[in-house]
């Protein structure tokens, strides 16, 4: 069995069918990539498999574990971690304070213990500030550690959301729309950076994106969709030779 | 100004991060703990006050500050532990048990009354909160033959294991001195591990804390009952000081006073419940001489620019009138707090911050520096 599969999902609102019977599969250490137009049900995806939405029918398994009906907040503890297309930080806290909610599904102190401050307590905190700084180094986020995230200017803001995703320390990472609002320095970094988080840190990658530049440069596989179906997958060339994905962007 | 260089991640985690806190919060408690030796016993009582109304602040500043769940049920909850010592107290138990049993019980309702709460936001859950609140009003007026319904209670003096403590000694001051330090510990114990970073992640974002592997459900309820608890203890300290308790003095204004706590103490941090409890404990005898002298001096201003006798005295009475109107106080409270939503909505405490940084900067202070920026990234919710 694959490390991360979908097997015939269908989400449903009312009459509009925003994702319809997709089925795709992830090896582990790829980076996947779905493209598609606007509406095609790409976030959609993400949500389901975050668990935000409930599937009308299909199935979600990873590692060869059924996770179609798993709680949202327990879909960290089995290491998927997500960003959001339009970021989700915690706007008044700051970017440690961020971070540190990764790291959320590790806590092992019950609240009791916390209400005092137990050495247990503190021990954890020193463990998860650790893990919190090298997730700091690994993106060059050293200069915001003390800084609100309401301060932060958009692109910062777009890298803390990765940072705190890999801090959970997750084997899967949902990227939604790594670049929407990034330069074209910025997106350079981005490219990197994910091809370092699959080789360096052995996360998978699976990630929506418009800039065919980044995903031409670090996919592995590509999947394109549109209302909701699957029109083509394989690797980034093959997917956009294909004559439905051309007729999906240029209209035909 | 001060530059605090880190070389270790203690120096994160540690509530008292440098020297200076250390001066200044110890200043502070010397000069607490040597008030009621100084102070008259009118200020002393006030200070009593002002500690439990700090300690129900501290509690809504969880709730409402750091998890942002709106409540107007916290008198409720106070009238709950009241209560609980009121009664355990007749059936003869000691203060050192009830104070823990009234605890735990607040926390239960509060807990209790958390889970319907999870489906509401905003607005619905503040009327929620006012239903609790007047459910329970209305239990403790006909539930007679535990709470003597309308007629109202006496709690005897508080009595620490074999030592009085009558509501206007020092001793009593202490009691709530060191009750108030211990919520405050509490709340910062919280706020610095991850269950404080969870009730802050909800607040912000709860589609985010949800990814991020945060039970939305366990942690509402989990802030509501720690806030009830907290209420809870407040409620016990506030019947030993009033001696005497009954279902009138548990209302809606009461709850709308310890909101109007945290709103101009600043809705964002613990500093702020205190210096909101000042506030609100100070603004009531203000208010009361105000009403006194107001009609006097406008009597006496219109005379002395040629007012006859008779029509200043009418005058007076009118503004006396005015003064006495039933309500008034209530809209005066309702104008306070518009006034700093609208002109400070990070309160007392944001205003102080403000006045620090003026100086520590000086003279680089820019008049821009606090100008409120609109910000155009308003993410969609996915609710």
């Amino acid at each position: 069995m694959s490390f991360f599969t979908v097997d015939g999902i269908s989400l449903q609102f009312g009459g509009l069918k925003a994702v319809d019977a997709v089925s795709f599969s992830v090896e582990k250490g790829e980076i996947f990539t779905i493209i598609g137009p606007n509406g095609a049900g790409k976030t959609s995806i993400f949500n389901l498999i975050s668990r935000l939405y409930n599937p009308t029918s299909g199935k979600l398994f990873f590692e060869g574990r059924d996770i179609t009906d798993v709680p949202p907040h327990q879909i960290a503890k089995l290491g998927i971690a997500r960003t959001f297309q339009n970021i989700e930080l915690f706007e008044n806290a700051t970017m440690l304070a961020n971070l540190l909610v990764g790291r959320h599904c590790h806590a092992t102190t019950q609240m009791w213990q916390e209400m005092l401050f137990l050495p247990s307590v503190r021990r954890a905190e020193r463990d998860h500030r650790r893990k919190v700084e090298e997730v700091i180094e690994f993106l060059d986020l050293q200069a915001y550690r003390d800084k609100l995230i309401a301060g932060l200017p958009y692109g910062v803001r777009k890298v803390i959301e990765v940072a705190r995703a890999l801090c959970s320390e997750p084997k899967l990472i949902l990227l939604d729309e790594p670049s929407s609002g990034l330069n074209v320095e910025e997106t350079d970094d981005m490219s990197f950076w994910i091809r370092d988080i699959r080789s360096e840190l052995g996360i998978t990658v699976l990630m929506v994106e418009h800039d065919m530049t980044l995903v031409n440069r670090v996919s592995d596989r590509v999947l394109a969709l549109n209302y909701g179906k699957v029109l083509a997958s394989g690797t980034p060339s093959e997917v956009q030779a294909h004559p439905d994905v051309i007729a999906a962007y240029l209209g035909a | 100004m001060r530059f605090v260089f880190k070389t270790d991640y203690d120096q994160d985690i540690r509530i008292l991060k440098h020297s200076g806190y250390w001066w200044s919060y110890g200043v502070l408690l010397a000069a607490l703990i040597a008030a009621p030796f100084l102070l008259e016993s009118y200020l002393q009582s006030q200070l009593v006050f002002v500690f439990i109304y700090a300690i129900v602040g501290v509690a809504l500043m969880i709730l409402t500050g750091f998890t942002g769940q709106a409540s107007l049920g916290h008198a409720a909850f106070l009238a709950i532990g009241a209560y609980t010592a009121g009664f355990l107290q007749s059936l003869g138990v000691p203060f050192i048990v009830y104070f823990p049993v009234a605890a735990v019980l607040t926390g239960l309702v509060g807990a209790l009354v958390g889970f319907p709460a999870l489906r509401l936001q905003g607005i619905y859950l503040v009327i929620a909160t006012i239903a609790f609140a007047f459910i329970v009003e209305e239990i403790l007026a006909r539930w007679e033959s535990v709470t003597h319904g309308n007629e109202g209670m006496r709690v005897r003096a508080l009595d620490l294991v074999g030592m009085p403590v009558p509501r206007d000694s020092s001793a009593f001051y202490f009691l709530c001195l060191l009750v108030l330090v211990g919520a405050i510990l509490l709340a910062l114990n919280l706020l610095r591990s991850p269950t404080g970073r969870a009730f802050v992640a909800i607040r912000d974002s709860e589609t985010a804390g949800k990814s991020m592997g945060i039970d939305l459900a366990a942690y509402k309820v989990k802030s509501f009952a720690i806030s009830a608890a907290i209420t809870g203890m407040a409620g016990v300290l506030f019947a030993h000081k009033m001696t005497f308790i009954s279902p009138e003095m548990f209302t809606l204004l009461l709850s709308i006073e310890f909101i109007m706590v945290i709103i101009i103490g600043g809705a964002f941090g613990v500093h702020g419940a205190i210096l909101g409890a000042i506030f609100m404990v100070m603004v009531d005898p203000f208010l009361t001489a105000l009403k006194d002298d107001v009609p006097v001096l406008a009597a006496s201003i219109a005379s002395s620019f040629g007012m006859a006798e008779d029509a200043a005295k009418q005058l007076q009475e009118k503004f006396s009138k005015i003064g006495s109107a039933a309500g008034l106080k209530g809209a005066i409270y309702g104008l306070i707090i518009m006034m700093f939503i609208l002109f400070e909505p990070y309160g007392l405490y944001g205003r102080w911050l403000k006045v620090k940084l003026f100086f520590q900067l000086f003279p680089l202070y820019k008049r821009a520096t606090f100008k409120r920026q609109k910000t155009y990234v308003k993410s969609e919710r996915n609710r």
